[in-house]
């Protein structure tokens, strides 16, 4: 199978998100992944995606079709250059929230992918990588 | 190189009968030949097929290249003849001899033909070494994914025969789980049950776990998200036949069923669904 | 502006989300929704997100907001119709909806309201005369 290759999508309103998810819904849908594997991924897309609009004062989404070891993948990066997590562990943690969140959006998104990766710098900005193996 | 030299194509062509007829007696001396699942006639039509398809290809001058157009039907038939031989039960021995035994028959010929010059003949059983080889790991190649896919879906039957979903009564589905539960299985479980549910538009659905040998943290996490999915779709799941000694192992573990509807049996389990649907059995 | 249409139906509102939403149009919704209920002195809401293939944190807060809303004006709301991938996706999100009434669908959901109607009736009847 031919891997297509990444792409990037703006994230700056809140339309952009609801194109954000509806892209990572077809690239699942064209790598093959299953309706459940779908609906988390777009989830955390939603999560993720929302957080680098309202947080992060907008950013963009990368997306990627992996091929490793016979495995086939999906990666997401969100970055943003906003003001960034001064405690990443404390927004991991369920309940926090800086904003009007419920505080779901990082930890919970964690929990619906296979690897998570947050990188962060106060006054330079957030970088989320998200994959989910078929 | 190969291209323009190589006598290969001539001399298959002179002695086609030749050949098949070493081939069929190599391939009925291997051993390897099982004569359960394919008869002597049968096999002598697929190695003649498959022998004139490679004399066809050869024509073209191009002897090893056999990811070239010419050979689309050489691999066209060996990808069918070993997917049948895969879900027919031969073995990966069984179906690589098949084209390996092959070399021999071509050997001697190569070595009547032109047995004089050492260089010819070495170069032309290099040539038909290569293709043989090629021919043999494209068969295996085939063979293999085959089983893999009958492996596959055998694996999703299985799965399949292990969740039975049971529409015991109008709006009341029962799952009887048994054997081991690891993760995916219960994954799986977990899906098709909440699908079945929406299909048969079931507000109760029963777990019963009295087939169960044992249930980990894991397993007892997986069964009360079941029941917390069902609840945001609006049903209502009861898990039945938690024997003692599985109580006992979810204690120690620190797993709460917190508000889960629990029964001891299926008996019970029902009588509970029945009142909670209305339903009174005389 | 893009709004989400709301039905009447006797004393019940009906909602069918059949958008993937975006946040504003969400808020929008949980305006209009609480405004009817006044307006039309509703009893309950039914909502329908049988066509919504994902509920995130955002979606998930609306659907609560509007149980809760509605319950402090006197209305009942039922969400109908979620999928099973949304379902086991929120519980692993770790969304819990507590407070939000489910059906499996409209059928369902409209039998739901209608009995809560009926009990509430029962409650508001005999409170006041204190027999």
């Amino acid at each position: 199978m031919s891997l297509p290759g990444p792409e990037t999508l703006e994230l700056k309103t809140s339309e952009d998100v609801v194109r954000a998810r509806q892209r990572v819904r077809v690239c699942m849908k064209d790598q093959g992944f299953g309706l459940v594997d779908q609906t988390k991924m777009v989830t955390a897309t939603s999560e993720l995606a929302r957080n680098a609009v309202d947080y992060g004062l907008g950013g963009t989404m990368r997306i990627e079709s992996l091929e490793e070891m016979g495995r086939i993948g999906i990666r997401l990066v969100f970055l943003d250059h906003g003001p960034g997590i001064p405690d990443i562990d404390l927004a991991l943690t369920d309940g926090y929230t800086s904003g009007h969140g419920l505080g779901l959006g990082l930890g919970g998104s964690k929990r619906l992918v296979n690897e998570f990766e947050i990188w962060s710098k106060p006054d330079e900005g957030t970088r989320v990588t998200i994959t989910r193996w078929r | 190189m190969t291209k323009s030299t190589s006598r290969l194509n001539d001399i298959l062509e002179k002695n086609e009968k030749e050949i098949l007829d070493d081939w069929m007696r190599e391939q009925l001396a291997s051993g390897t030949l099982r004569k359960d699942l394919i008869t002597e006639s049968e096999l002598r039509k697929q190695s003649a097929e498959l022998l004139g398809l490679i004399i066809n290809a050869t024509r073209s001058g191009n002897v090893t290249e056999i990811s070239g157009t010419e050979w689309k039907p050489v691999l066209d038939f060996l990808a069918a003849t070993s997917k049948t031989r895969a879900a027919q039960g031969f073995s990966p021995v069984e179906t690589a001899t098949f084209i390996f035994s092959m070399k021999q028959p071509i050997f001697t010929r190569l070595k009547k033909e032109a047995g004089s010059n050492a260089s010819v003949l070495a170069d032309e059983i290099w040539v038909a070494t290569v293709l043989t080889d090629k021919l043999g790991l494209f068969t295996a190649e085939t063979y293999q994914k085959s089983r893999e896919e009958i492996i596959r879906r055998q694996q999703m039957e299985l799965l399949e025969l292990s969740t039975p979903v049971i529409r015991i009564w109008e709006g009341i589905l029962v799952l009887p789980l048994i054997g081991t539960l690891d993760s995916s299985r219960t994954q799986i479980v977990m899906e098709t049950l909440l699908q079945n549910i929406v299909d048969t538009n079931s507000g109760i659905a029963i777990i019963d776990i009295t087939g169960v040998p044992a249930v980990d943290t894991l397993v007892a996490q997986h069964l009360i998200k079941t029941v917390s999915a069902a609840r945001l779709m609006g049903a209502q799941c009861i898990i039945s036949g938690i024997r003692p000694q599985i109580a006992q192992t979810m204690v120690h573990l620190g797993v709460a069923f917190g508000d889960v509807v629990t029964k001891a049996s299926l008996a019970d389990a029902l009588k509970y669904a029945f009142r909670q649907s209305g339903i009174t059995v005389t | 502006m893009e709004k989400i249409p709301i039905l009447k139906l006797g004393e019940i509102l009906l909602v069918s989300i059949q958008v993937d939403m975006h946040d504003r149009l969400a808020i929008t919704l949980q305006d209009d929704l609480t405004a009817r209920i006044v307006k039309d002195r509703a009893r309950g809401v039914l909502i329908d997100i049988s066509s919504l293939e994902m509920v995130d944190s955002f979606i998930g807060r609306m659907l609560g907001n509007i149980a809760a809303m509605s319950q402090a004006l006197g209305a009942q709301t039922v969400v109908v119709g979620m999928r099973p991938a949304v379902a086991i996706t929120i519980v692993e999100l770790g969304l819990s909806m507590q407070n939000v009434r489910t059906a499996l669908n409209v059928e369902r959901g409209i039998e739901m309201l209608q009995r809560a109607v009926e009990e509430s009736e029962e409650d508001t009847t005999h409170e006041p005369s204190g027999t």
